[in-house]
């Protein structure tokens, strides 16, 4: 009977690696190979011009060399942290705001299923198509110059697109509109993981609920906000399907919404993977920076 | 025990889900041989009456032939263009859906990928470059090819000389030059044929022609348009009346870069042609003034002038232009109403093409054979195709024919006969100045300078921008 209990313990164990396979399959197809290759890419010649293919030649970090002396790199990265930023200040103050009203149970908002819905719902449509909405909207011809016009504000149409901070906020403001609606259900999650005492404790001791926000919901929230922030920080360095659609791949006006990723693509059309590959590679470990970064800040202030 | 035999299921579940996303990706393939299948062996009529008995023959021997080829013939295109030609004028096609039709027992297979971001070249770059290995139903039998990038196919082993078909000279000797130096690669060999002519003219509308210049008369009019100088001049006039000369400065681009003297690259260098500055310069100008806009072509802004509403004079574009996307086909639309007008313009120029290549290893040679003499050496059906699209045709005779015809009008351009205009401007192009870095440069070119025109930079600004975007395209070039 004993030995019985033990082997079931044993074979329990290999249940558990079982179910592992899916992943560690799923994972090494589509995420270790990938990033393997690309790495072993980084260090060849190995572009197609034409039909013809050249390489792949071992160059050792000529491509990183070449990346690098490149000043144009650090325009790119500068537009997309000033996109990212744009969008992300607003996206982070508003989420808190909406954040504390559904979670405040004082308030007793009504409809907040539907409102929740409907926050959400800009994230479910594509990027793309979101894009191509915004591209005709706000087009030399298109409906809200006509708006503007028609309304006495402007009298010749405002080329939104090929003016850098006007082209800029749009991308901003698109990925805010995104994302915002995500964000809010998460620190929401966190707020509502909140020991309620404490609240009450705080309305006993007479806080003003200014004061409950900044005092006790904000610092508790810590975690979420630090997990919030980094997924956001990678996800805007890796900014590409709404610039790219909203521009036409070309990052106008003067490549000032040009993105990190999209200037990868652009090395995309010649097949180049040696260049590509090196600049991914520094993406990669740029990304890897920064989020440690931000986690040990965010973390030490805490003690 | 229990518990193990759920674990086991539960396991086995798993596992089966797992692998069923693998193993069902024959099925399309399998259900593409379908139609042919099921279309009976007899359904090969006889040919368009109109056809000649010479050809009939030959039809019917490229049916024959074709039992021990292939069964499915797969056509790799970037828009409905050339399927629509096939469907309404080639013997014996038989539409099943949009996508696929058949020809006798062959069943036709199109593969239409769109231009946008360069997709149709990056799917024909794979599939060719895999086409050694793929199954013969699976292999390109016949692709098309523009202008801008025929070099890059051409100059290559994945395109089949005609001559390798069975097509001889005397087959193609009505087709005009130009359109057989453009498929023709650096040894010489001619490697495709096309159907159309693109040789450009100026398209304006006879209402604005009337409200500035009080006549709508395609010679007078040339009169205003007849060089650079003097169309710069027109613009003023017809900016005081609240009209732009053309839509964007990059419809008059192919003007300008048509008629250069020197390669896009030069022993690896990038190298701007003189007339390109001249229209930088007088872009600039234009633009500045209000008279023409920046749009990127194709886009909404650029397409308002197909209506009254969108305050333009004028287009530049060979034959497809007003026949195929000018919006001819919508009601209110200029063209729909027969309101432009073609005149030669300040430069001859053209502006596009297609044309047809066999693929290496094609499994349906005398089918591919039989398509291409059909739809470009058949003088018969190139005559239909001009009356009934507007298009200009690749052959010398039926043209000039047609041009003297005067029964013959075209609806859209109010019945003006322009034919005689585009014999005229296709006799002179000189394309020995196309490289296979073309649509690269030319897209960027225009890219950056709308930067220029915009007021975002200044003109080194622009060139800089340029000839970046260019080595990110074409990494082996230098500036």
């Amino acid at each position: 009977m004993k030995s019985r209990k033990q082997s079931k313990v044993v074979s329990y164990n290999k249940w558990g690696y079982i179910f592992l396979i899916p992943f560690i399959v799923v994972y090494i197809i589509f995420q270790m190979i990938p990033l393997v290759t690309t790495v072993i890419n980084s260090f060849y010649e190995n572009y197609r011009s034409g039909l013809t293919q050249i390489g792949p030649n071992f160059i050792g970090f000529k491509n990183y060399a070449t990346i690098l002396q490149n000043a144009d790199l650090w325009t790119y990265a500068k537009n997309t942290l000033i996109m990212w930023v744009m969008g992300f200040v607003p996206q982070i103050l508003v989420s808190l705001l909406l954040g504390a009203w559904f979670s405040n149970p004082s308030l007793r908002l009504k409809g907040q299923r539907f409102f929740k819905t409907v926050i959400y719902l800009p994230n479910l449509i594509m990027a793309s198509a979101f894009a191509m909405l915004f591209f005709t909207l706000f087009s030399n011809s298109g409906p809200v110059n006509s708006i503007l016009m028609q309304a006495g504000f402007i009298s010749e149409p405002f080329k939104f697109l090929s003016n850098t901070w006007s082209a800029r906020s749009l991308v901003a403001f698109m990925n805010f509109l995104m994302w915002f609606g995500n964000t809010t259900i998460l620190l929401m999650a966190g707020m509502m993981g909140i020991d309620t005492s404490l609240f009450e404790a705080a309305e006993v001791d007479g806080a003003t609920s200014t004061q409950v926000f900044f005092k006790i919901t904000l610092p508790l929230l810590r975690p979420i906000l630090v997990y919030v922030m980094i997924t956001s920080l990678i996800g805007g360095l890796q900014m590409f399907d709404v610039p790219q659609i909203l521009t036409n791949g070309t990052g106008d006006p003067m490549r000032s919404t040009m993105t990190l990723i999209m200037y990868l693509n652009k090395h995309l059309f010649s097949k180049n993977y040696g260049m590509a590959g090196a600049l991914s590679v520094l993406l990669f470990i740029v990304t890897g920076i920064l989020s440690m970064f931000v986690y040990k800040a965010t973390n030490r202030n805490q003690e | 025990m229990k518990r193990k035999v759920l674990s086991t299921l539960l396991a086995a579940t798993m596992l089966t889900g797992l692998l069923a996303g693998c193993g069902s990706s024959q099925e399309p393939a399998a259900s593409n041989n379908e139609p042919a299948a099921t279309t009976p062996a007899a359904d090969t009529p006889a040919p368009a009456q109109t056809t000649p008995a010479a050809d009939n023959a030959e039809t019917q021997a490229a049916v024959d032939t074709a039992a021990d080829e292939g069964k499915v013939l797969n056509v790799y295109c970037w828009n409905d263009e050339f399927y629509r030609r096939i469907r309404d004028h080639y013997p014996n096609y038989e539409v099943i859906d949009a996508t696929h039709g058949t020809i006798g027992d062959v069943s036709v297979v199109w593969n239409i990928t769109p231009n946008d971001d360069n997709a149709y070249q990056n799917n024909l770059d794979e599939t060719l470059l895999r086409q050694a290995d793929a199954a013969t139903d699976d292999k390109i039998d016949l692709f098309l090819v523009e202008a801008d990038y025929a070099l890059k196919y051409v100059d290559t082993e994945f395109t089949m000389p005609v001559k390798d078909l069975g097509i001889t000279d005397a087959d193609l000797e009505n087709q005009y030059q130009y359109t057989k130096d453009i498929v023709t690669d650096s040894n010489g060999v001619l490697k495709g044929v096309s159907w159309q002519g693109c040789p450009g003219v100026m398209f304006y509308s006879r209402e604005v022609a009337k409200d500035v210049f009080g006549t709508d008369d395609p010679a007078e009019i040339q009169q205003y348009v007849k060089d650079w100088d003097t169309f710069n001049e027109t613009a003023k006039t017809l900016k005081d009346k609240g009209y732009y000369v053309a839509s964007s400065a990059n419809d008059t681009y192919r003007v300008y870069s048509n008629n250069v003297t020197s390669k896009w690259v030069v022993d690896g260098k990038i190298n701007i042609d003189e007339n390109i500055m001249k229209w930088v310069e007088d872009s600039k100008a234009l633009v500045d003034a209000g008279q023409i806009g920046t749009h990127d072509l194709w886009s909404d802004d650029w397409s308002r002038g197909f209506y009254p509403d969108g305050k333009v004079f004028s287009y530049f574009g060979p034959a497809w232009l007003v026949n195929f996307s000018m919006a001819a086909d919508k009601e209110g639309s200029i063209g729909n109403l027969g309101g432009w007008a073609a005149t030669e313009g300040p430069q001859g120029f053209f502006w596009g093409g297609t044309w047809i290549c066999a693929a290496a290893g094609t499994d349906n040679a005398s089918l591919v054979k039989d398509i291409m003499l059909q739809m470009t050496a058949n003088e018969e059906i190139m005559k239909e195709i001009v009356v009934a699209d507007d298009d200009f045709v690749n052959n010398k005779p039926a043209m000039n024919a047609m041009a003297e015809d005067t029964s013959y009008s075209s609806k859209i351009l109010g019945g003006q006969n322009p034919l005689a205009m585009y014999c005229a401007g296709v006799e002179g192009l000189d394309l020995s100045n196309l490289s296979i870095y073309d649509q690269g440069c030319n897209e960027e070119f225009q890219n950056a300078m709308k930067n220029y025109f915009d007021g975002n930079t200044d003109l080194d600004g622009a060139l800089d921008l340029f000839y970046k975007a260019v080595v990110e395209k074409y990494p082996e070039l230098t500036y």
